[in-house]
């Protein structure tokens, strides 16, 4: 057992799963962020939000140059056209959302002590459009992405700010979404934290792994692996379509889009992120 | 004559068998097992270490784990670079190395041939 706390200890995975180490969520966010000042003491906090690209010059180089006239441009514009048309009774996102749309993204994700669930900017998309009796977008890629894009943009420069406030159920969602995050899955036997914790910065094959610090601030993602994939160069997807990819590539079965483990883990790993600069919708390899 | 003929044709088809034997055994002799374990260990389907490993003579490589060189001197015992290869997480819980025997991303005939690749390095 020492044996096995003392790696756990020199992986700086403390913040674990194991119940023996129980903290508070702010004193997770305070080992985390501390963590990867350690590791990367060269970075201010908001570089952390350019994942492998603060810590690559020629990749960084690349990529600005590709977010000079962005790809992702033409598909935050379909996003406002989203947000601008009425519904068919009249009303509009504006109805659900608020007037503003730069106030919107900073919201997400946040508990909802009513129906104790951790509530995303893209569950509440598709309740706006039910609740208008329209029909709810695919979760994971096209309208759904372009809006939340769009949230994305408008919030710029604003901080993450999520809160976990102080119900044992909402901290239950906390800790199910940090299990997940630091558990190994799939055949491949990989956490999250594996590649994004312990190893950001290092190369598995040609990709270099971004920190786990300042991945959400850039999502919706654009995703040249996606464009290519798809019709029309729409690179755009949500947070989950990329947990759902993650999952794939470590050989695990993906969990579906909006699933309470997915909310979950958005719900710690936003947090995670809290008081970075929001710059959605980042352009990434 | 018709006898003779039908001995001919025997002794074609004998030497057309050895000859078929020689290739087949030419063959196999070109798909030595480490040759067949760095098929495997470069194949990005099978073994990819080189998502993590330095190898020589490898391309796009990843430098999460150790370079793969001095392997004898590293593991002078072939069975513990084995067992290393079939479940890194026994020696170490938190390795990032996919445990290619025992979650069964390998055969044990495959891990049998990388561990001869790896081996020779």
């Amino acid at each position: 057992m020492r044996k096995i706390a003392t790696l756990l200890l020199s992986a700086g995975l403390v913040a674990s799963a194991t119940t023996a180490i129980a903290s508070s969520p702010k004193e997770d966010l305070e080992k985390f962020r501390a963590y990867f000042e350690q590791k990367f003491p060269g970075l201010q906090l908001d570089d952390f939000g350019n994942g492998a690209y603060a810590l690559d010059a020629d990749k960084r180089m690349q990529w600005e140059a590709m977010e000079e006239f962005p790809p992702y441009d033409e598909f935050v514009d379909k996003g406002r056209e989203i947000w601008e048309k009425p519904f068919k009774n009249g009303k509009s996102f504006a109805d659900c959302f608020g007037k503003d749309p730069s106030k919107v993204r900073v919201r997400y994700p946040h508990w909802d002590a009513k129906t104790k669930q951790v509530v995303t900017l893209e569950g509440d998309i598709n309740k706006c459009l039910k609740e208008n009796g329209e029909k709810p977008f695919k979760w994971k890629k096209g309208p759904i992405a372009w809006l939340s894009a769009f949230f994305g943009y408008e919030a710029r420069g604003q901080k993450i700010n999520v809160v976990i406030p102080d119900d044992p159920d909402a901290i239950k969602a906390y800790e199910h979404g940090k299990h997940f995050f630091y558990a190994k899955r799939g055949q491949l036997n990989m956490a999250c934290a594996d590649c994004h914790v312990k190893y950001p910065g290092h190369f598995i094959r040609g990709n270099l792994l971004s920190p786990a610090l300042g991945q959400v601030t850039h999502f919706p993602v654009y995703r040249a692996k996606w464009a290519k994939k798809s019709k029309d160069g729409d690179g755009l997807g949500t947070l989950h379509r990329r947990y759902g990819g993650c999952n794939k590539q470590v050989r695990a079965r993906p969990f579906k889009a909006q699933s309470k483990v997915y909310r979950d883990l958005e719900f710690f790993h936003q947090y995670m992120s809290n008081g970075l600069t929001i710059n959605a919708p980042g352009y990434r390899e | 004559m018709r006898r003779s003929n039908h001995r001919f044709s025997g002794t074609v088809g004998s030497l057309l068998l050895v000859a078929g034997m020689v290739i087949t055994g030419q063959a196999a002799a070109a798909e030595d097992p480490i040759s067949a374990g760095k098929k495997l260990a470069f194949d990005r389907k099978k073994g990819n270490c080189l998502a993590c490993h330095h190898i020589e003579g490898g391309t796009l490589m990843g430098n999460i784990a150790p370079p793969l060189v001095a392997m004898k001197h590293r593991f002078p015992d072939k069975a513990k670079l084995r067992e290393q290869i079939w479940d890194a997480t026994k020696n170490n819980p938190r390795s990032i190395m996919p445990p290619f025997g025992k979650h069964r991303i390998l055969s044990e005939k495959e891990i049998d041939l990388v561990t001869e690749f790896i081996y020779s390095l």
